[in-house]
């Protein structure tokens, strides 16, 4: 590297373009440009920094719009940024704001709005359960402000002029722009939020600058985005109005999808394979970024016998997950014999012993190794597994119950309310867990962060070659190596026993255009659909 | 009279200071709170959610701010799983929809409940009898989560009539289902023990007097059976309706209503404990209210009843 390039900041000026609806040849649009999507439950918050819900951030993604967004296939594309530089350290990103960004209510959108929005959700005082996720793109200070030892005003970002975002982190972070998607990192209105207080959000005070404003919120019934003129590409934007329309049951859901009430629902467990027969063209199965698993508790708290990683091995092997995916999910879920949902932007899937044994094979070797360690079905290894209330993790328990059986285990199963099953873990007081993991951003760190001795890691597994390669991997220029090394050391470990990985199993109007069928993280923008004639 | 009543409301007092105090320690007993996730929030979050909703203080002072929120300014504070609305905001929203579909309902269970129960009796053993029995049993027999799907199948699906679910004050077509599905079992409890209770009047000493002196049926059946008939009707009548006004959580969940029933469920589900506290409040106070009239109606319908 030459001298002017060490001596000034290296500049990675990318400038993408930005996805609008783009109506495909020989669409015919319909004369009601409208979407009805549905919502298993209330929308909790319109606060861009107090929201935790995937259906949160579906609704969020319409009224404001971040740096970054995503597009049909889950890259990042320009949002109110139109393009950044990163310094040649990895520690300063400079954004470009578009000065047409404007908010709902005709104000133009600048940087100071992005560093009210991230310094919010930083501050104690707005008490955000997502401030964590600032301190995950570690933008300076924002550990010490979320712990109180540093005021907000001193976190990493800085508005150098109306147009201009300066953004400095800790370390260099591959996934930093990754995460600029998310709703905690959307900007908000410090005028808006003054006025109203805590009633901000509610629809007449709420100002945005997404492509919708919110128009009404009936809590746990219905909320509605109007096509907001003052966004900066509303010529380009195609729907005019958007509404999440709540049915808390599944079934329920997809009777008034068939009655017409509702564009798109999810397909309840099983139904797929006939759904597909009968409406080939309206049944999705699309990868989404979520795995499922039985965590092991391998705390000081936990079973000596499972401490033993030949009888965790054994367990793993014992099930049978085509079995699981095909006959009781049936929705073009995948099994899996790793953490990292398959689909992960660059992420390769390692190679596995146990994925490519036949499951005779597997049987024999988990009753090999179960003899091993002292028990046969004479003498059996009696555990507890944990399960939340739901029919499907009920089914796939009792599977697993019988799967195991022959290999001279015992398993108990213990059902219990979603708090009690979640407070249990997180006090270490279990055998082994129902557990899933969905990620945050579309990158294999948010699957793999879990597991680092300091992760959230219920089960408090600790290993420090896994802990050094996620270091490595951090300032890494092909972090998927140190991902891929990572993942095959929890394959010897197992301190989680996967079993499959999750898909979107939707039913979506042949009628709905421009939602992403091949971005993992499904996040979907109204801005890029529209409907066609029918 | 007057003095029971006011006794009554006096005792309803510390009845309710009770019910808040055993709701409060019963549900900080539970495992987990409102901010346990399946992502553990971390410790400094927790902290700073704790403090910001209060509840880092003893729970005396919690109970104490609680009942004098509630008493300065009817103040039942903010929710804490719905950060940007407040308890009064969400009873607000939610038991409006619940009144409106659970007076309906009522209004249907106790007319035709009575109606159908009063017919049966009078014209007992015969086809109106069995007409009447049969509705009764049939009503019965489809609990409102079978109730709602079927009705949804017919009207929804095949007919195309009525919308699946959801809820508007201004179109009365969203407010049929719900009625009809909540209302029907009740209706048909009414009916049995209107019927049962309407026979047993009909066989007693006066009733005979009065047919052995030549009353008309009509003024012996309105004047004479209808009003003793109908006092274990309100007894079942004062707590029916309290259950269809402050919700049902199958027709809220069913129909997405948006009703108050199923934020009693979702508050002690997600431990919202303000929200819980709320409609537990809301509740007692409707039963103590409710409990009180049927008393005084009691006394109307037989004045040998005296407090």
């Amino acid at each position: 590297m030459n001298k002017f390039l060490m001596s000034t900041a290296l500049t990675m000026a990318l400038t993408l373009p930005a996805a609008a609806a783009t109506v495909a040849e020989g669409d015919e649009l319909a004369e009601t440009q409208e979407y009805n999507f549905w919502l298993l439950d209330a929308i909790k918050t319109t606060d861009p920094q107090k929201n935790t819900d995937v259906e949160g951030s579906d609704v969020l993604r319409q009224i404001f719009e971040g740096l970054m967004n995503e597009d049909l296939q889950g890259g990042m594309i320009p949002g109110v940024a139109s393009d950044y530089e990163m310094s040649e350290d990895g520690l300063t990103y400079t954004f470009t704001l578009r000065p047409e960004a404007k908010w709902s209510n005709g104000e133009p959108v600048t940087a100071k709005d992005f560093v009210y929005g991230w310094q919010r959700a930083v501050d104690p005082a707005t008490a955000s359960e997502y401030a964590w996720f600032i301190e995950l793109m570690n933008v300076v200070n924002a550990t010490e402000i979320v712990n109180g030892e540093a005021e907000p005003n001193t976190l990493g970002v800085t508005a150098i002029d109306d147009n201009t975002l300066e953004v400095k982190l800790t370390q260099p972070t591959a996934y930093f722009i990754k995460t600029l998607s998310h709703p905690t990192t959307f900007p908000v209105l410090q005028s808006v939020v003054e006025e109203h207080g805590d009633a901000w959000t509610q629809p007449g005070n709420l100002v945005g600058n997404g492509a919708y404003t919110l128009a009404s919120h009936d809590l746990g019934v219905q909320i509605t985005m109007e096509k907001n003129p003052e966004y900066w590409d509303a010529e380009n934007v195609i729907l005019d109005k958007l509404t999440g329309i709540t049915v808390n049951d599944i079934n329920v859901a997809l009777t008034r999808y068939q009655s017409g009430e509702l564009d798109r629902v999810d397909i309840p467990a099983g139904q797929y394979p006939r759904l597909k027969e009968e409406s080939p063209d309206e049944a999705y199965s699309l990868p989404y970024a979520c795995s499922y698993g039985y965590l092991v508790n391998m705390s000081d708290k936990g079973r000596e016998e499972l401490k033993d990683p030949n009888v965790r091995r054994a367990l793993a092997l014992g099930l049978d997950r085509d079995i699981i995916v095909e006959q009781v999910l049936q929705g073009g879920q995948r099994p899996s014999y790793n953490w990292t949902h398959w689909a992960m932007e660059g992420f390769e899937v390692p190679e596995i012993e146990m994925a490519s044994m036949s499951q005779e094979d597997r049987t024999a070797e988990a009753k090999r190794l179960l003899e091993e360690a002292g028990f046969t079905s004479d003498n059996p290894l009696r555990l507890t597994l944990n399960y939340n209330t739901s029919e499907d993790h009920k089914k796939i328990a009792v599977v697993a119950q019988q799967m195991w059986k022959p290999l001279g285990v015992e398993l108990t199963l213990n059902n219990m309310e979603w708090k009690v099953h979640t407070d249990r873990m997180q006090n270490q007081d279990f055998e082994l867990a129902r557990y899933a993991w969905c990620a945050d951003y579309n990158e294999a760190s948010t699957f793999l962060d879990y597991f680092r001795s300091t992760g959230s890691n219920y089960g408090e597994f600790n290993n420090a070659e896994y802990d050094a390669l996620l270091d490595e991997a951090v300032t890494s220029e092909n972090p998927n190596e140190q991902y891929t090394a990572a993942e095959e050391i929890l394959a010897q470990e197992l301190p989680i026993i996967t079993i499959y990985h999750y898909a979107q199993v939707d039913m979506i109007k042949p009628y709905v255009k421009g939602l992403p069928l091949d971005n993992v993280m499904n996040s979907w923008y109204g801005k890029d659909m529209y409907i066609t004639q029918h | 009279m007057f003095g029971f009543i006011i006794r009554r409301l006096a005792v309803a007092i510390p009845t309710l200071l009770l019910l808040i105090i055993f709701s409060f320690v019963l549900m900080h007993a539970a495992p987990g709170g409102p901010f346990t996730q399946e992502r553990e929030v971390p410790a400094q979050v927790l902290a700073n959610l704790e403090a910001k909703y209060g509840l880092n203080d003893p729970m005396w002072k919690q109970i104490a701010d609680y009942v004098w929120g509630i008493v300065r300014h009817f103040d039942f504070g903010p929710s804490f799983v719905y950060p940007d609305r407040t308890v009064n905001q969400i009873i607000a929203q939610g038991f409006p929809i619940t009144l409106t579909y659970g007076l309906l309902s009522f209004v249907l269970a106790a007319v035709v409940g009575v109606t159908l129960g009063a017919m049966a009796a009078i014209r007992q053993n015969t086809w109106l009898d069995y007409l009447a029995v049969g509705i009764s049993i049939g009503a019965q027999v489809l609990p409102n989560f079978v109730m709602a799907p079927i009705l949804v199948l017919i009207f929804t699906l095949t007919l195309g009539w009525l919308p699946g679910g959801g809820w508007s004050f201004q179109n009365a077509d969203y407010w049929i289902m719900p009625v009809i599905a909540l209302g029907t079992s009740y209706m048909a409890s009414i009916a049995r023990i209107t019927r049962s209770s309407m026979l047993e009047v009909l066989s007693s000493n006066h009733i005979r007097t009065a047919r052995a002196k030549g009353l008309p049926s009509r003024k012996i059946i309105m004047r004479h059976a209808l009003k003793p008939a109908l006092l274990p009707v309100i007894s079942y009548l004062g707590p029916c309706f309290v259950s269809m006004i402050t919700g049902s959580v199958v027709i809220d969940m069913y129909f997405s209503t948006g009703g108050i029933g199923k934020s009693f469920v979702d508050s002690a589900l997600n431990r919202d404990y303000a929200v819980m506290m709320g409609v537990t409040i809301l509740v007692g106070a409707l039963t103590i209210l409710f409990s009180l009239i049927v008393d005084i109606m009691y006394a109307w319908i037989d004045p040998k009843i005296r407090y």
